[in-house]
């Protein structure tokens, strides 16, 4: 139940940082999927995001931040085991799971959903 | 109360400008704390009844999460929430989905290719763009730590 409770106030709390950057200074949503990326990439980069992780599981790991994380860890991985080419290889290798099925179901759901009439 | 004309209205922006941020905040803290549950149940499912490790879960849940941020997106719900919730429904993967399918099916019918599948990326994209770019420039500095 514990792994709710962490999952619950890490998720909520990344989100709400979000909310209050966008209240403060106007930032389009598209801008703080970006940034959240970014920083995402920069935490798992330093080593630091897994410990955010390892506190809050999910809460951690499906926000945007996550996949940022994912990125720059499959990275450090792949050249720990093939080298430079790990540079370019790491990210989409480690996120192509979740890359995959936003294309395809955005696809689908696209073509069975028609949008709702303004 | 000497307020004059542009004092009052000072203040009153004042008032109602902070206390919507608090409210907003604690909307977002919620409905994202709860989204993020959602993920946890499907990762302990996941490794529990499908005996998937942690890191295969861990995707099978970004998919999971993927598809249904996609699905409520369609059923135009996801939307109807976000109005609500805010950054509580964008910062969650469910909302990088929803960034994907609302312009997918918006621009559809200005065809299948320069409508529906290029407009997928009017949001995506730019994460794509900038998320790997970052991933590759951790690497590049993760490797040349390494060589020296």
């Amino acid at each position: 139940m514990m792994s709710y409770f962490n999952a619950f106030w890490v998720g909520g709390l990344i989100c709400a940082i979000a909310q209050i950057i966008i209240d403060k200074t106007k930032l389009t949503p598209a801008r703080i999927l970006v940034l959240y990326v970014v920083i995402g990439a920069i935490l798992g980069g330093l080593g630091i995001y897994k410990y955010i992780e390892q506190i809050g599981g999910a809460g951690a790991t499906v926000p945007i931040m996550g996949f940022g994380n994912s990125l720059a860890k499959g990275v450090i991985k792949e050249i720990d085991k093939n080298g430079f080419i790990g540079i370019f290889t790491g990210g989409t290798t480690a996120t192509a799971g979740g890359i995959a099925a936003a294309v395809f179901f955005g696809l689908l759901m696209a073509l069975i959903f028609k949008p709702k009439e303004k | 109360m000497n307020y004059t004309q542009k004092e009052y209205s000072d203040y009153v922006n004042q008032k109602s400008a902070k206390s919507p941020i608090v409210r907003d905040t604690i909307i977002a803290f919620i409905i994202g704390g709860l989204i993020c549950c959602i993920g946890q149940a499907f990762s302990d499912i996941y490794q529990k009844y499908f005996g998937l490790n942690e890191e295969i879960s861990k995707t099978a849940v970004s998919v999971t999460m993927i598809f249904l941020g996609s699905l409520f997106t369609g059923l135009n719900l996801y939307n109807k929430l976000a109005k609500f919730a805010g950054a509580g429904t964008l910062v969650p993967i469910t909302g990088f989905a929803n960034a994907i399918v609302s312009p997918a099916m918006e621009f559809r019918r200005e065809g299948l290719v320069l409508g529906l599948a290029s407009k997928m990326f009017v949001v995506a994209g730019p994460v794509l763009v900038y998320g790997i770019s970052s991933s590759v420039i951790v690497g590049l500095i993760y490797y040349l730590l390494g060589v020296f």
